[in-house]
């Protein structure tokens, strides 16, 4: 048989987001370098090494994975299932129709109900969507962001009818709409009046719901839209710093609700990059909130995350490999210092995952917090000379990208000029070519290919349970006071047009089981809708 | 006289707001020569139809990763036969399960191009199709 002589050696050292990588590194490249000023201790500022003080050895990372398809019931059993195998958080992934504002019996909604998230229309879904979970037990993250503050008072209203005081319940709304309109595109409205809704959920929650994270501000869908880890980092934190001006100006006290922000990162491949990229995002959270923002409160200082495992990088060929990727993008994360993680599961280039797959996905955390040992120990890179310069380097590109933010007049700016729509999608291409030239190997896609797959089995949503959905949401509107759903509308509608908070009016409608799309047509109708400019 | 050049409608149905693939696909053809028109996101399969025939397009490719394709693709489809465009070739990309496969060829789709796929191969794909659909004219 013919040898083929492995071609690694022509390999360009570059990161995956295209940083030189030189031979060996040393003291030379810290020149400079002052551990107490760019280090400091696991647990103080500038939290390069981490946001706590005894890390992993304290506390793991909650392992928290994404979920949700068909009607509440199905995703109820997976919130089930995936507890009793020792998940310690909750995720919810909602179908489209719910992230942009339509419900189940819209004709925009048909074929979409249920399919790639949960359908929730009503309240009625939410109850059944938590039966029998408490939920002062359990945190819940939402991936909802337009609509984020018509699910949170849904969540605020299930609490209530359980019992459970709002001070007790915990979680996450995923609220950063700024990306929406550069990467994940589940707008409704323009920018501003979004940016209203967000701060008016900042100032309610900041009064009423202390524990509850307000905003996951994303730089996972900018990776996924094709950006690379500079990109991810600096248009992540940029979309903070604006958001904390938004704060600032609707009037709140910095440090009232800097605490309850989050973050949200993808981990991709390029396994010390990524960990550079989350040791480079504390110092620069810290430093900024502290010198820029003026916020006092340590609290406000520590750049918590949540990560999850980039889906972009799951092949649909060999699919078994995607476990070997996860798990190694998995170590990042946890080397990187989450305080959360989602791990993805081998057979999403397909379909959503089986039971089993999200098992494997699961046990992948598991095994890294359980058996390898790299929990003992805080931020084991630091000092790293290699891992230090490369946290430099990406620090550097993210204040290159601030300054040209700056210079288009911030961030919003930016988005309605397309500088980072541009960006992102140049970025997404040069990497597009460069697989398709061999530059970057996929192995199972552009190197070591087999001909035949064995097939996976793969989850299958059914058709049947759009028609389920909507007979229910049908049923929803037969039986509740449709009075009150137009009185509550109303309201909402006057609230909407001033400048009063717009939470309880919410919630007043959420109480009388007003639909989601109800709701959202009221303030499309006050607000308007955002149609973006189709940048290829 | 010269060939036209293939036109293409890159088009993004339905409420799926993934649109990494369906851009990066939009610059790789026209790379290879091809002038492309992209929809943008969350168009109705009428509007996706409409936008072909008011741009006179060669090819549709339809990307999605939603797992509404059972629903949309056939629409678009229907659409487009019965706005006279009898020729126009399309293609499909996105999450789209092998075991979806026959029944999206059945409903008129020329080819599936799930993640991974060579753009090279697609583009060669392209051609060959429309130069069947463009002889197939030719004769009728």
């Amino acid at each position: 048989m013919a040898v083929t002589r492995p071609t690694d050696r022509d390999d360009a050292f570059v990161t995956l987001s295209g940083l030189p990588v030189k031979r060996v590194y040393g003291p030379e490249d810290l020149a400079g370098f002052d551990p107490e000023r760019d280090l400091g201790e696991p647990g103080q500022y500038p939290f390069t090494r981490g946001i706590h003080e005894t890390m992993y050895r304290g506390r793991l990372w909650t392992m928290r994975q994404f979920a949700g398809y068909g009607t509440a019931e199905e995703t109820n059993a997976r919130f089930k299932y995936l507890l009793e195998q020792g998940q310690t958080g909750l995720s919810c992934a909602f179908d489209f129709p719910t992230l942009l504002g339509w419900d189940s019996d819209s004709p925009r909604a048909e074929g979409e109900v249920g399919r790639l998230g949960v359908a929730v229309d009503t309240l009625a879904d939410m109850e059944r969507l938590f039966d029998g979970i408490p939920l002062d037990q359990v945190s819940t993250s939402f991936t909802i962001n337009s609509s984020a503050q018509i699910i949170l008072a849904m969540y605020l209203v299930v609490a209530e009818k359980q019992g459970v005081p709002w001070d007790k319940v915990r979680g996450t709304v995923q609220n950063d709409i700024l990306k929406e309109y550069t990467a994940q595109k589940t707008y409704i409205y323009p920018p501003k009046p979004s940016l209203r809704i967000i701060t008016d959920m900042f100032a309610f929650c900041s009064k009423h719901v202390p524990n509850f994270n307000t905003i996951s501000i994303s730089g996972y869908h900018i990776r996924e839209a094709g950006a690379t880890a500079t990109q991810e980092l600096a248009f992540t934190l940029a979309d903070g710093f604006t958001y904390v001006e938004e704060g600032i100006r609707a009037g709140l006290d910095v440090d009232a609700f800097a605490p309850r922000l989050s973050f949200f990162f993808d981990v991709h491949n390029d396994f010390f990059e990524e960990i550079a990229k989350f040791r480079a995002a504390r110092r620069i959270w810290a430093r900024e909130m502290r010198e820029r923002f003026g916020a006092k409160d340590p609290r406000s200082w520590k750049l918590r995350f949540h990560a999850q495992t980039a889906g972009v990088t799951l092949t649909a060929q060999q699919a078994e490999n995607n476990i070997v990727r996860v798990a190694l993008q998995a170590l990042a994360a946890v080397l990187g210092g989450a305080q959360s993680l989602h791990t993805n599961s081998m057979d999403e280039a397909l379909a959503l995952p089986t039971e089993k797959a999200v098992r494997i996905a699961l046990r992948t955390q598991q095994i890294i917090a359980h058996e390898t040992g790299v929990t003992n120990t805080v931020d084991p890179l630091g000092g790293s000379y290699f891992v230090e310069a490369l946290t430099n380097k990406l620090e550097e590109g993210a204040y290159e990208y601030f300054r040209r933010i700056d210079e288009l007049g911030g961030m919003v700016a930016a988005i309605e000029k397309g500088f980072i729509q541009r960006e992102i999608a140049d970025a997404s291409y040069r990497y597009q070519r460069a697989v398709a030239a061999g530059d970057v190997t996929i192995v199972g896609v552009n190197r070591f290919q087999i001909e035949e797959d064995t097939p996976i089995p793969l989850l299958r949503v059914d058709p049947e349970l759009e028609r389920k959905q909507i007979a229910r949401l049908k049923e929803v509107k037969r039986t509740r006071d449709n009075r009150r759903v137009a009185e509550t509308l109303r309201e909402l509608k006057r609230v909407a047009s001033s400048n009063e908070n717009i939470m309880p009016a919410i919630l007043e409608c959420v109480r009388a089981y007003c639909t989601l799309q109800e709701m959202d047509d009221v303030l499309r109708e006050v607000f308007g809708t955002y149609e973006e400019e189709a940048i290829i | 006289m010269p060939e036209r050049p293939i036109r293409v409608l890159v088009a993004k149905p339905g409420l799926d707001s993934h649109d990494r693939g369906a851009k990066v696909l939009a610059r790789a053809l026209r790379d290879a020569g091809m002038e492309v028109i992209y929809t943008g996101l969350h168009r109705t399969p009428e509007e996706v139809v409409r936008a072909a025939v008011d741009e006179d397009v060669d090819v549709v490719c339809i990307s999605l990763l939603s797992g509404a394709h059972p629903v949309l693709v056939p629409k678009v489809v229907r659409g487009l036969r019965e706005a006279g465009l009898t020729e126009t070739v399309v293609l499909l990309g996105g999450t789209i399960p092998d075991a979806d496969i026959p029944d999206m060829l059945a409903a008129g789709v020329a080819g599936v191009f799930g993640p991974g796929s060579d753009i090279d191969r697609i583009v060669a794909f392209i051609r060959e199709k429309v130069a069947e659909a463009r002889a197939g004219a030719a004769r009728a």
